[in-house]
């Protein structure tokens, strides 16, 4: 049953690895070479997909969905769950499964942060697919996947691409 | 602005009852199959929803439900789902709606393939029903698409999304509702309610945060009308269960009147509902009995005067930009409009 790891665990080690001048230069230096980066991405993709069942959209969402990854669902809504949640809580699609919203919920709100939920989250950039999103985290690619929806019209555009190297 | 004026929004922005209805579209070529279940509905309806391949069955497309059912003299309110279109296709579609003259769309994420005719198809869910909401009102407020390129004109529909009040995580629902108005909801129409209580509650959550004066609120019903639909209801449709004492009372009459007993419990429902404060009107769902919707409706006291309603129209797919103008919906309320 994913993910693993309670989320308090995964809220206290988040600032770890927050973007700083290592990171930012790690990424750079991930980015030079199409060789480094393959075997980042690929340890990345391991980790996180042992621990959330990661499918390396390259846009990860994970510090505001209660570390619940909302790619697991079979429909990768990232806005909240569907209407078809079972009333047991059960996914609608594959009903042994417990819905992923149901989950980042639940860890959300044990937390203090169900406000994350209230995000609206942009669309993905299918261009990202296979990417580092550490990297992309790093080099402030991802700053802008959600928005906080205050104000009369809050802008659906990402302002940069999200195309980096694969 | 491209479509035509929405008259749903007229009726939605004055203080009566909001009436709509759902339409199923053919598994056909016959264009009369939408015409004999949408004239009955003239006058007692705002508009009747064209749903986009109903539980991702394959249908009738809803653009061209939707002409069939303005050509019959209804406003249609035409639904998008984001299972089978990416966000190229779904931006042409909703601008190509504008363009044709339909009024009113509402977005969602559709259900998945697997439930329905063709579950080896390929799920596509490119953008979630939140996200698809908000690319509509950008497009029309903004007058840009998701590119950042510009349309010209930009579209002018009413923007309404769904909600179910009563799957998981029941407590943070109004919330979920309040994403879909912070993206760009005009209205929503909400899932079958068959659990009055549970929708008062949703309804003091969504009155809490404010959301009935941003959003209005549509809620869905419609009537059980055997024995068989309840269990098909209950088991076959994602998020939708039915209270044990409406089952209990289902099955306490002879089987001759069970039909009129689920019309009653539709009726009594309705009622309910209308007394809750911040609903603004019902949607009523009754597949295969779209017949039977005026009689609900006159049953729940929501007949309306006869409306002045015009002649045929002619089909809407020969306007251009100028003639829809021309031709749009004048008076609140009357369902028709004419293309030249």
């Amino acid at each position: 049953v994913r993910p693993r790891p309670p989320a308090w665990l995964l809220y206290r080690i988040q600032p770890l690895l927050a973007p700083n001048t290592f990171y930012g230069r790690l990424a750079e230096w991930l980015e030079r070479s199409r060789g480094r980066y393959r075997i980042f991405a690929a340890a990345e993709k391991t980790v996180k997909n042992e621990i959330f069942g990661c499918r390396m959209c390259g846009q990860c969402t994970l510090p505001v969905t209660g570390y619940a990854c909302p790619m697991t669902c079979p429909k990768q809504l990232r806005n909240g769950p569907c209407g078809g949640v079972g009333s047991d809580g059960s996914c609608e699609v594959y009903p042994d499964q417990r819905c992923v919203w149901l989950v980042a919920c639940e860890r959300a709100d044990d937390n203090g942060r169900i406000a994350d939920l209230q995000l609206l989250q942009r669309p993905i950039d299918y261009r990202g697919w296979g990417q580092s999103s550490w990297v992309n985290y790093w080099s402030g690619r991802d700053d802008d996947l959600w928005t906080t929806g205050d104000g009369p019209a809050p802008a659906i555009e990402r302002r940069a691409p999200a195309a980096g190297p694969r | 602005m491209t479509s035509a004026p929405s008259s749903l929004r007229s009726s939605l922005e004055s203080a009566q009852t909001t009436v709509t209805a759902e339409v199923g579209p053919p598994r056909g070529a016959d264009p009369g199959a939408v015409r004999r279940k949408v004239e009955p509905l003239r006058g007692w309806v705002d508009a009747v929803n064209i749903p986009d391949g109903q539980s991702a069955h394959v249908r009738m497309s809803n653009w061209a439900g939707s002409l069939l059912a303005l050509d019959a003299g209804v406003e249609p309110v035409m639904q998008v789902t984001c299972r089978d279109r990416n966000r190229i296709a779904l931006q042409s579609d909703l601008m190509s709606a504008a363009a044709l003259g339909i009024p009113n769309v509402v977005l969602m994420t559709g259900d998945h393939p697997r439930f329905g005719d063709h579950p080896d198809a390929k799920p596509v869910f490119d953008l979630d029903g939140v996200q698809l909401v908000w690319t509509a009102r950008t497009m029309r407020d903004e007058g840009r698409l998701l590119s950042g390129r510009k349309l010209d004109p930009p579209p002018s529909w009413l923007i309404g999304a769904v909600e179910n009040p009563f799957a998981p995580p029941v407590r943070f629902r109004a919330a979920r509702l309040g994403k879909k108005a912070a993206a760009g909801a005009d209205f929503v129409q909400t899932q079958f309610v068959f659990d009055v209580p549970a929708f008062t509650r949703w309804m003091a959550d969504v009155r809490d945060l404010g959301l009935d004066r941003r959003c209005k609120i549509l809620a869905g019903v419609g009537p059980v009308r055997s024995l068989r639909a309840l269990e098909f209801m209950s088991n076959n449709i994602p998020g939708l269960w039915i209270p044990d004492d409406i089952g209990r009372r289902l099955r306490g009459v002879p089987a001759g009147r069970v039909a009129d007993e689920g019309l009653t419990i539709c009726v009594e429902i309705i009622q309910q509902i209308l007394q809750i404060p911040g609903v603004s009107g019902v949607h009523v769902m009754a597949p295969g009995f779209e017949h039977g919707i005026p009689e609900v409706l006159a049953r729940a006291g929501l007949a309306r005067a006869a409306l002045d309603q015009p002649g045929q129209a002619e089909p809407a797919t020969a306007g251009t930009a100028s003639s829809t103008r021309a031709a749009g919906i004048t008076g609140a309320g009357g369902g028709s409009r004419h293309a030249h």
